[in-house]
């Protein structure tokens, strides 16, 4: 324990020491965020100072290992430093689907010689990657994709229309799932593919959402090249890999994304009279949500420590999905609820932009991306409740 | 905050799942009912609950117990909400043991913590007066009288309180603030009217008129004994809740399985598995809350009182749930008397307004927390 105890101490210090006062307010957008990447750039000296700091501490990616542009960190020692960041409301220094998603993948399924291809770039933010799953008619029965993935002896030849592709129009290579094999099941005959998407035949156009934003591509691949060494884990067998790296995207997503609770924000929308909202109605749905929140955050917490001691997610990971996003949908309704008029502006500086609005609605994509609240529900009743036919 | 059993504490759930499953199920209930049963409960396995030492589970081991604390009375609340039994472990064993633990009067303590843990005592606390949980709202009196005390008022819903060997009772002082004082129900003045509600379970409406008490009567005064006892009241009914609501739930999963119509088994129907896998994830966050708010109290956290009560709205809320999927899906047979289901509703019922129901606790809530 006094190990721990000592790591938080020297955590604790080395990010007094080293976070820039500006790298402690939470961001409004993701844009605001330094992605890394070819063509990322800095929005302010401190951001570039704090994501080298952080970088070359191998705190980018802190539980991987070293070897891999990491830090080696274990499983409480990350918590720790996950814990002493927020503790200081510090920035992540490198958000990246390559840290979140491809990482995670990588070590489980690649070979030695893809993670140290791969990994190393990823931690040190000079490759940024977008995720190729869904397509115009796969989205929710994802295992129907069709982008094919033509032998061709040394290379692939793919062709196809991803959808929903998450910044494609920044990012610098994509992991990709195609199909290599029609014969077997809709299952059978995917595989899991790297690839840059400079290369030939490769086009992204952004999506305009509901928000007015576009933080996701429709992705077109015309004669695409895929050497075969990009090739991740064995060829058919792409969707083991789907499925464990759409686990790790739903624990993400059921993350609450506000910084301050909501009553709070509440109280600050509408005032209070007497101490209490003013709408008696809207005041005990508030406090219900944030009974329920306290809750998941306690399930989170719970499942956090049964893991720990061995256990597996498993299927709870689409129970914590499910119910995250329906919890920020809800929040999000209420918040809406209390700001009233303030809440509709759309693009004065008053409202930040409109940034109430703009969140509430991308809030609704939650419950739809990474699988949809109802395939989180068939999955529960498959693996947990164990149905017959579900 | 532990939010995963230790291995004692794994082993005495091990224990009350065997005890419980075999000494005290449904049917022994249904038993008590059906003979219309003068106690309520069986004074035998009362006993036998004494003897594993679930009745001094929070109790100090110098005075009989095994002071294992809240997550292990959790844990045997959560076993009996699973089985409906009948015992007087919340009243005696939860209620009054830390109303007397809370105390500073140590002869009062050393004596009746003793007769509790041993099964000799049973004792009720007398807490609300009208239809609603309202412990801000207490207009019992207790009026200086000499060296003692004279308590005049009505109390309801005294949960065992028509057989109590001993009443733990919550009455304004002539500073108007809150003391608990030990009666004993055979002094002139008390008047007991035995309810027996829904669920089958007792409780009682007491009067008391001009009750004349020693000054050696007053366990303690003020908010916070009060709030103590409320704390671990309200922890273990989620916990008793938990198990209710998860044996309601996975009762209907199994019978979903089984029934068919339109040639298939119901269960195969999206609509039902959709609200049962719901169900599910509602009563995951049910036991993640029924464990920090226990915690909470073990570890004197300070936000143990705010846990107790956030617990006791969401699992009245997720019981509820649970109670009403369960009838729905069961259809027809749901509102037999032969079929369980309907048992579990009744008692879920009781538990979702013992101590505060979840509007209660919501509304608290947000007065806490200045909105």
């Amino acid at each position: 324990m006094s190990d721990l105890k000592q790591f938080r101490a020297e955590t604790r210090a080395w990010l007094a020491e080293n976070c820039p006062e500006s790298m402690r307010a939470p961001v409004k957008s993701d844009k605001e965020m330094y992605w890394g990447g070819r063509r990322g750039t800095f929005k302010s000296e401190d951001q570039k100072v704090w994501f080298e700091r952080m970088r070359d501490k191998g705190w980018t990616a802190p539980s991987w290992d070293e070897k891999y542009g990491g830090a080696g960190l274990n499983r409480a020692q990350e918590q720790i430093l996950k814990q002493e960041m927020k503790r200081i409301n510090a920035r992540n220094p490198l958000p990246s689907f390559g840290i979140w998603m491809l990482g995670p993948a990588l070590l489980k399924f690649g070979s030695e010689e893809q993670k140290l291809e791969y990994l190393p770039p990823i931690a040190r933010g000079e490759i940024r990657w977008c995720q190729g799953y869904s397509e115009p008619g796969a989205g929710s029965d994802l295992a129907s994709l069709a982008t094919k993935a033509e032998d061709k002896g040394d290379h692939y030849l793919v062709n196809g229309q991803k959808v929903w592709t998450s910044y494609a129009d920044q990012a610098d290579w994509i992991f990709c799932l195609v199909r290599t094999d029609n014969s077997g099941t809709k299952h059978q005959g995917i595989s899991f593919v790297l690839f840059d998407m400079e290369s030939e035949g490769v086009e992204a156009r952004p999506i305009k959402l509901i928000s007015g934003k576009s933080p996701f591509c429709e992705t077109f691949f015309n004669d695409v090249k895929v050497p075969k060494k990009n090739l991740v884990g064995e060829e058919g067998q792409g969707w083991n890999i789907a499925k464990y790296l759409l686990t790790h995207e739903r624990e993400m997503i059921g993350e609450s994304p506000l910084s301050r609770s909501l009553s709070e924000m509440a109280v600050q929308q509408t005032g209070t009279v007497d101490g209490k909202l003013p709408d008696a109605f809207l005041r005990g749905k508030i406090a219900e949500a944030e009974i329920d929140d306290w809750a998941m955050s306690m399930t989170m917490a719970r499942m956090l420590a049964e893991a720990k001691a061995g256990a597996s997610l498993g299927a709870n990971s689409s129970m914590l999905k499910y119910y995250g996003t329906e919890l920020n949908k809800r929040k999000f309704e209420l918040l809406m609820d209390a700001a009233g008029h303030d809440g509709l502006e759309w693009e004065s500086e008053r409202s930040e932009e409109g940034n109430l609005a703009r969140t509430w609605l991308r809030t609704k994509g939650n419950s739809i991306e990474g699988g949809t609240s109802e395939v989180q529900l068939n999955i529960i009743s498959k693996h947990i409740l164990q149905l017959p036919g579900a | 905050m532990a939010l995963v059993l230790n291995e004692d504490e794994v082993m005495l759930k091990e224990t009350a799942e065997g005890f419980f499953a075999n000494k005290a199920p449904v049917t022994a209930l249904r038993k008590l009912r059906d003979e219309r049963d003068e106690t309520g409960f069986d004074r035998a396995l009362w006993a036998e609950m004494a003897d594993m030492g679930f009745a001094g589970v929070v109790v100090d081991e110098d005075n009989g117990g095994v002071d294992m604390g809240f997550m292990a009375a959790g844990l045997l609340a959560e076993q009996m909400g699973r089985n409906l039994s009948a015992s007087p472990f919340l009243s005696t064993s939860v209620l009054a043991v830390t109303a007397l633990r809370a105390s500073d009067n140590a002869e009062q303590k050393a004596k009746w913590l003793s007769a509790i843990s041993s099964g000799e005592a049973v004792m009720a606390v007398a807490l609300d007066e009208g239809a609603k949980h309202n412990p801000a709202g207490i207009q019992t009196r207790a009026e200086k009288s000499g060296n003692g005390f004279k308590i005049s008022g009505a109390k309801a819903m005294v949960i065992d309180g028509h057989v109590a060997d001993q009443m733990i009772v919550a009455a304004r002082m002539d500073d108007d603030q809150i003391g608990l004082f030990l009666v004993d129900p055979k002094t002139s003045g008390v008047d007991v009217e035995r309810t027996i509600m829904v669920d089958s379970r007792n409780a009682a409406r007491v009067e008391f008129d001009n009750v004349e008490v020693t000054g050696e009567a007053l366990l303690g005064a003020g908010d916070e004994v009060l709030n103590k006892v409320l704390s671990a009241g309200r922890a273990v009914v989620a916990a008793e809740l938990l198990g209710a609501g998860g044996a309601a739930f996975e009762s209907t999963v199994a019978y979903i399985k089984e029934r068919k119509q339109f040639g298939k088994i119901i269960g195969e129907f999206q609509s039902l598995q959709h609200r049962a896998s719901h169900l599910y994830s509602e009563y995951q966050l049910a036991r993640s809350a029924v464990m920090a708010s226990l915690s909470a109290l073990d570890e004197g956290d300070e936000m143990a009182s705010k846990y107790c009560a956030m617990a006791k709205a969401k699992l009245a809320s997720f019981a509820r749930l649970a109670a009403q999927e369960g009838v729905q899906m069961h259809g027809g047979v749901g509102m037999t008397d032969e079929y369980d289901i309907g048992l579990y509703m009744k008692r879920i019922r009781v538990l979702q307004e013992l101590l505060g129901d979840a509007s209660y606790h919501s509304d608290q809530l947000a007065a806490q927390n200045n909105y």
